[in-house]
């Protein structure tokens, strides 16, 4: 068994998270990557995706998040998302009024830099759809 | 002299004005009690953020990659106030002070030869504010319809203040709140948000041991991703420590006005009594009188 480190997940609303877990798989901004204890101390922005956290205990909990950071360090892991919800409480209105949000940031962008970033998003966001929808 | 049956309407009129705002006092307390667990599980996140925040700017170590939301433009010739007050009335100096403390500053400002532009986030400084401002006011922000404040209404004006930044629209920002101290104390601030970064750059060697990070993807970027998302959070805080602040302070004005009340209701009723009694004695002098001339 694995050892096990200390994750958060935090929201600007509140502590979504906080024990004991062997593994996060985190959607970081340039791959997904699991974390483990004695990890090195890494910080990177996140992407809208599916935080799969797998508890010490043995059970595995999934959460969606919509872009944050996290800061891991060799002792354990902090993610701060900018909204985090279950993925079982993921309000579908919600998820389709961001993708509509993002469609017309896209076709709002005044320069081509802001226009490929708002489109960037919109395909994280539309994927995060597929990938959670039928679930 | 007022008649019995005046002072009885009074009274009753006291009394009826004494429940609702013994009503409103409760109301005030049950409120405070989730604005605070709302503003304590708020705490967290901005601690940390802060925290990354410093580690960061460690790490750049000032370099000319910083972004100008940080730095700032360089000039303070324009600047912006944001003044977030409560969208209700009915709670002591609270938005008063608020509005003071931010009228002060303008004219601070304005006798420099500085421009001013204001934003207000609330009904009531924005009531106040238009009396003498209402020239340099560029936007209000109405939070009535909400019944829980969301992080998405902190984000939404803290973006609007870094597009009119990116626009050039000012140099400087300003946020104006109240800071929640206790139930009977809350502090009006003023806390500049825009350049940024200033105070949490001594927050070095906290991590000691750990400051090889490694930044995926590249320290500045992370860095512009996570300046403005350090700006909604401080809006967010101060939009949350404010509504803290306004059920406080509503909550002891409201105990006031419950306690006056009573005071008045009690006047009143000697003064009722008195005239009961005075009444009383008059007819019996009257009966008596009229016995005694038979």
């Amino acid at each position: 068994m694995a050892e096990a480190f200390k994750f958060e997940l935090v929201s600007p609303e509140r502590l979504l998270v906080s024990e004991q877990v062997e593994s996060v798989v985190i959607p970081g901004a340039e791959g997904e990557m699991t974390v483990m204890a004695h990890h090195a101390p890494v910080m990177t922005t996140i992407k809208p995706g599916v935080v799969t956290v797998k508890t010490a205990a043995g059970g595995e909990e999934r959460y969606v998040v919509f872009g944050g950071f996290a800061d891991i360090v060799p002792s354990g892991c902090t993610l701060l998302a900018e909204s985090a919800v279950a993925v079982k409480d993921v309000d579908r209105a919600d998820l389709a009024r961001r993708i509509q949000e993002a469609k017309e940031d896209a076709t709002d962008a005044k320069d081509d830099e802001a226009r490929s970033k708002a489109e960037q998003f919109l395909s994280q966001l539309t994927t995060l759809e597929g990938a959670i929808l039928p679930a | 002299m007022p008649s019995l049956k005046d002072l009885r309407n009074r009274i009753a009129s006291v009394k009826a004005t004494q429940k609702i705002t013994k009503a409103m006092q409760m109301v005030a307390a049950a409120k405070l009690r989730r604005a605070q667990e709302a503003a304590e599980a708020a705490r967290p996140y901005s601690e940390r953020m802060g925290s990354v925040l410093a580690n960061i700017t460690q790490a750049i170590g000032g370099g000319g990659d910083a972004p100008a939301l940080m730095t700032g433009t360089g000039k303070d010739d324009v600047h912006l106030l944001v003044v977030c007050t409560a969208e209700r009335g009915l709670c002591g100096g609270f938005n008063s002070q608020i509005a003071r403390l931010a009228r002060d500053h303008i004219r601070k400002l304005l006798a420099e030869g500085k421009q001013v532009k204001i934003i207000c986030v609330g009904k009531k400084g924005f009531d106040i504010l238009r009396r003498d401002y209402a020239s340099m006011i560029i936007d209000r922000v109405d939070l009535r319809e909400v019944k829980t404040l969301g992080f998405v209404n902190a984000d939404a004006i803290a973006k609007k203040v870094i597009h009119l930044f990116n626009e050039g629209g000012f140099d400087i920002c300003t946020l104006f709140y109240s800071q929640f101290k206790s139930v009977i104390s809350q502090i009006p601030t003023a806390q500049q948000i825009i350049p940024a970064g200033v105070a949490s750059a001594p927050a070095e060697a906290i991590d000691g041991g750990n400051a090889v990070y490694e930044y995926e993807p590249e320290p500045g970027e992370i860095l512009s991703d996570l300046i403005p998302r350090n700006i909604s959070v401080q809006v967010f805080r101060a939009l949350l420590e404010n509504v803290a602040g306004e059920m406080g302070a509503k909550m002891s004005a409201m105990d006031n006005a419950t306690r006056n009340a009573g005071d008045m209701i009690n006047k009143l009723s000697i003064t009722y009594n008195r005239q009961r009694q005075a009444q009383i004695t008059k007819e019996l002098i009257e009966i008596i009188s009229g016995a005694e001339a038979l």
